[in-house]
């Protein structure tokens, strides 16, 4: 199908998907689309990493139901990642605040240009600096702060320098933050630290099954550029696990001490800090839930709570993966959206590829070439799955069923 | 007064004289290319890519940037000193360089002049001499 006289890009057959399923185009041309939400009204809202003519926030309807959005505008003059709608407000974050909007009973914010600031002075020192959010049902909100820094390293990524014991990154960094969702001008004295030693997380959902916070964290880089005498480029391709994470408050997952290894299934002391890529470590430090491939790079998580999906669907997490970079000299990976079903607030199967070929390549030697990379997801009130890409801002449906 | 002729072998020889100089100088920045590239596989590949494209958002692409085609001294002081939270033509990009001063100055100026003639770049070589002055002034 055409979408229209003058885009004879057909990408509704490029995204491959399992059979049943189907994928429209919502929107394209968005610019850098982060994460997205949806009111309970069909409304959807997107953060955009750079401004569109001076603004960073798009609302998109679809008032005629064909699956493409026909009306859009924008606002919010900060840049950004995070995105949710819970109740009657919209929460966005730029790198350093967290903001609140107030929607009205048709879903539409009817504060755009005076949003209230939750959140204010988050450390932003560019590396790792998106803020996602997510929200639990007693009025908490849980924000990134991911590290400024690959592995704790002296010297940032260089080789030979040691890593930092203790590392001083984890006191403003390097951890899940918890604000009140409803307080103005909250700050690092007035937040908790609510979980530490994760890198960075992009990706983060409130599980409604059980109640809980579930964290895909973007796994170190540069094994065997920083240490060719532990690990050669292929190991260093695959390792260490990007790795799902499912926290309680005072949780440790490690980071920068150690890695998971999802082949040997053990959490291992990293080399900076004494390791050989086979010495265990982190005895304190948890375990992940689910253990994927390195470097894909998980920007999204969403735990599906639609009925338009098969059974199999239901609570399960569906995880947006941007593309990998750091498996070069190897062919690069992911720019999927993959799914693990879920039973009881716990993974019950192996991961699967859900939605694969954003890139539109068979073969992708650098992230540069991936035609579009996903980024954020969210679920429409008719439990259509929506996957926004950040390279050239178009946002994917994926429906099941007849239409 | 020289004659026609005169003036035809003058020439020729001047042209024959030149030929195996520009020939030795292409040989020279084709070898000083080869063993960049041996320096930049493995030093810079895993951040700026196999087709110096580098990382969108995150590390600098080579190809066709004003601080790879532009001034040289910069050019080296970035790879002996490393570079961060610095717009390369109106982007940022989050992740910082590292220093790469461990390196030779042959091999800084070895890799240069392979990024500079390489990734849709047509630069002019980086001596070793270039890379010996900016280190000690550095």
């Amino acid at each position: 199908m055409i979408l229209s006289g003058f885009n004879p890009h057909v990408e509704e057959d490029t995204i491959k998907v399992p059979t049943g399923f189907k994928v429209g185009i919502f929107a394209e041309g968005l610019g850098t689309a982060r994460h997205i939400a949806f009111t309970p009204q069909g409304n959807a809202y997107i953060k955009l990493a750079k401004l569109v003519d001076g603004k960073g926030i798009v609302m998109l309807q679809d008032a005629d139901k064909d699956g493409k959005a026909e009306k859009k505008s924008m606002f919010g003059d900060f840049t950004g990642t995070g995105m949710v709608v819970k109740g009657n407000y919209l929460y966005a974050s730029s790198d350093q605040e967290i903001f609140r909007y107030t929607l009205d009973a048709n879903g539409v914010v009817t504060n755009r240009d005076s949003p209230e600031k939750l959140v204010t002075g988050l450390i932003n020192r560019r590396q790792h600096a998106a803020k996602a959010i997510a929200l639990d049902n007693k009025g908490n909100l849980y924000v990134n702060i991911g590290a400024f820094s690959n592995a704790c390293q002296e010297v940032d990524r260089t080789k030979g320098s040691k890593g930092m014991m203790p590392c001083p990154i984890l006191d403003s960094a390097g951890g899940i933050w918890q604000f009140s969702a409803a307080k103005m001008n909250q700050t690092y004295g007035t937040g908790k630290r609510y979980a530490t030693g994760l890198r960075n997380i992009v990706g983060l959902d409130w599980n409604t099954e059980n109640d809980q916070l579930f964290v895909m964290q973007h796994g170190r880089d540069m094994l065997f550029q920083l240490y060719p005498e532990y690990f050669d480029a292929k190991q260093s391709a695959e390792l260490p696990a990007e790795c799902m994470y499912a926290l309680k408050q005072g949780d440790d997952a490690g980071w920068p001490y150690i890695y998971y290894d999802q082949n040997q299934k053990k959490k291992i002391l990293a080399p900076e800090f004494g390791g050989d890529g086979k010495k265990t470590g982190g005895e304190k430090a948890i375990d992940p839930v689910v253990a994927f491939p390195g470097h894909l790079a998980p920007n999204g998580l969403l735990f599906y709570k639609g009925k338009m999906f098969p059974t199999k669907y239901k609570n399960g997490a569906f995880i947006a993966f941007h593309g990998s970079w750091n498996r070069a000299p190897e062919k690069q990976q992911g720019y999927f959206v993959a799914f693990v079903p879920f039973k009881g607030g716990k993974p019950s199967g192996p991961y699967e590829v859900f939605a694969d070929n954003f890139s539109e390549l068979t073969s992708i030697d650098a992230p540069g070439q991936a035609v579009h990379r996903p980024c954020g997801l969210a679920e429409g009130p008719d439990g259509a799955l929506y996957v926004t890409d950040d390279v050239k801002g178009t946002v994917y449906k994926i429906t099941y069923g007849g239409k | 007064m020289m004659g026609v002729r005169q003036k035809c072998v003058k020439f020729a020889f001047r042209f024959l004289m030149i030929v195996p100089i520009l020939a030795s100088t292409a040989s020279v920045i084709a070898q000083t290319a080869d063993k960049g590239k041996l320096v930049y596989d493995t030093n810079c590949l895993a951040c700026h890519q196999i087709d110096g494209s580098g990382v969108p958002m995150l590390n600098p692409t080579l190809q066709g940037t004003s601080f790879v085609k532009g001034d040289k001294a910069r050019l080296i002081r970035i790879v002996l000193n490393g570079l961060k939270n610095t717009e390369i033509d109106g982007e940022m990009y989050d992740n910082p360089m590292p220093p790469f001063a461990s390196l030779s100055d042959e091999d800084v100026a070895a890799v240069l002049t392979f990024v500079r003639s390489n990734f849709k770049n047509k630069e002019s070589a980086v001596k070793t001499e270039e890379v010996t002055t900016i280190r000690k002034g550095k």
